[in-house]
């Protein structure tokens, strides 16, 4: 145990065991980023995955749209400790953007409009796990959101899921993104707390 | 993880409340010793992790007010209404008293001793205590750096570190816009940040000044899109926000 701060209690616990160590529950939304809000055009937006070998597929925004698409339920946890559950979004599965592309890539670096990148294992965005989404609470997602459409991978720290993502580069090297350069943890598992190097 | 051992620098470490003040009726300047502190750059953060009795914890993260003084680390802390973490450490907590601590973190929203660059700060509320760690930096290390201050605020009761952004200092200019309630006898009307204060506050598009906003969700929001809109490059721009927005 913690060194203990004489008078501290706490909060009445919650005991949610959707909550992961660490994280309290939001009902706003909060907004991180690092610099202005990207103001993306849909009319001109692209999204692509590469692989390690340079083949590319490439989705206008009226091409993403037209993708079969999902809507899914999922709780969401933001290294800053705030946790949000039943969040309600609709999105495309990343594993419908992999596809058939032939890789032996084990990694993934998501890069934003914006300059913004992140890192993650390839096999954390398949079977259902990840989505490029576009729509929250049944609206269209707003800029400060990542609006127009940006990564969710709910079962990572929300640093992971890209704002105003632009495409997926596939790698066999694990390379760290922004946050992760700048000593954030590699992975970041909520429920292993994985909140900078080290953890 | 209570006991885990981190090595590095994000160890936690245990520090105690060495001076307290208050900045405001809602507001409390923390100032901790921690032995074997790394040093930090002014506009990181840290960890705070409180543990009660039963083993219950809650951690938060707060910006740094003032720059690296050895062992000294000093917080500025805002009560949330119904805050489980700053509602004790604007409360209770007293002189003593061990919290765990771990940090430095974070290396984008920083400003460097070394660099020369002009520098805009626009605060939003409790949004000045990493640019106040800016502007002490800039005065402990003796830069000549030029540094404006766009300082945002519903009253001027709310002013933190008030006495001390009043001393003239070269090259530093603080403007304050009150949102609300404006300080006796001063002119005019409360108003929010605008298009023309940061024109004429700020400094121009092609200076090559670095700006960091820093506030509520929705008032970084405005200011980003004013220095957009005023032409500075998106680059340039360093946001960190707080609190609730909009869904």
């Amino acid at each position: 145990m913690g060194v203990v701060t004489p008078g501290f209690t706490g909060r009445a616990r919650s005991g949610d065991p959707r909550l992961p160590p660490g994280q309290y529950l939001a009902e706003d939304f909060p907004v991180l980023s690092t610099g202005p809000t990207p103001r993306v055009r849909t009319d001109n937006w692209e999204f692509t995955v590469v692989t390690e070998r340079g083949e590319k597929r490439a989705w206008s925004w009226r091409e993403l749209f037209a993708l079969p698409s999902e809507k899914f339920t999922v709780d969401i946890h933001c290294v800053t400790q705030w946790s949000k559950l039943d969040t309600r979004w609709r999105g495309v599965p990343v594993e419908t953007l992999i596809g058939d592309l032939d890789t032996s890539a084990d990694y993934v670096m998501a890069r934003s409009y914006g300059g913004y990148t992140t890192n993650l294992p390839l096999a954390d965005l398949l079977d259902g796990q990840a989505w490029v989404a576009y729509e929250y609470n049944g609206k269209p997602l707003t800029p400060e959101h990542g609006g127009p459409a940006r990564l969710l991978v709910p079962h990572l720290y929300l640093w992971k899921s890209a704002k105003w993502v632009r495409g997926l580069q596939l790698t066999t090297k694990d390379d760290p993104g922004f946050w992760e350069t700048a000593g954030y943890h590699d992975y970041g598992d909520p429920w292993r707390e994985q909140r900078y190097q080290g953890d | 993880m209570a006991g885990t051992a981190v090595s590095g620098r994000l160890a936690w470490r245990v520090a105690r409340l060495a001076e307290a003040r208050q900045e405001t009726p809602s507001a409390r300047t923390l100032v901790f010793d921690i032995p074997g502190w790394p040093g930090h750059l002014a506009g990181q953060h840290v960890d705070v992790r409180l543990t009660a009795a039963d083993g219950y914890t809650a951690q938060r993260s707060y910006s740094l007010a003032a720059p690296a003084d050895g062992d000294r680390v000093e917080l500025t802390v805002q009560r949330v209404p119904d805050g489980e973490v700053s509602e004790h450490l604007t409360g209770r907590y007293a002189a003593g008293d061990p919290v765990e601590i771990r940090g430095p973190v974070g290396g984008w929203f920083v400003w460097r001793p070394a660099d020369p660059a002009p520098v805009l700060l626009v605060a939003g509320g409790s949004g000045i205590v990493p640019l106040m760690a800016m502007i002490r930096a800039r005065r402990a290390a003796g830069s000549k750096a030029l540094f404006r201050l766009v300082y945002s605020l519903r009253t001027p009761a709310e002013r933190y570190y008030a006495e001390e952004l009043l001393r003239p200092v070269a090259g530093l200019d603080v403007t304050y816009v009150y949102t609300r309630e404006l300080p006796e006898g001063q002119p005019g009307i409360p108003r929010r940040i605008s298009v023309t204060t940061l024109n004429t506050a700020g400094w121009p598009a092609d200076f090559g000044a670095t700006s960091y906003v820093c506030g509520p969700t929705g008032f970084v929001e405005t200011v980003a899109d004013i220095l957009l809109a005023l032409g500075h490059d998106p680059h340039t721009i360093r946001t960190e926000r707080f609190g609730p927005s909009r869904d």
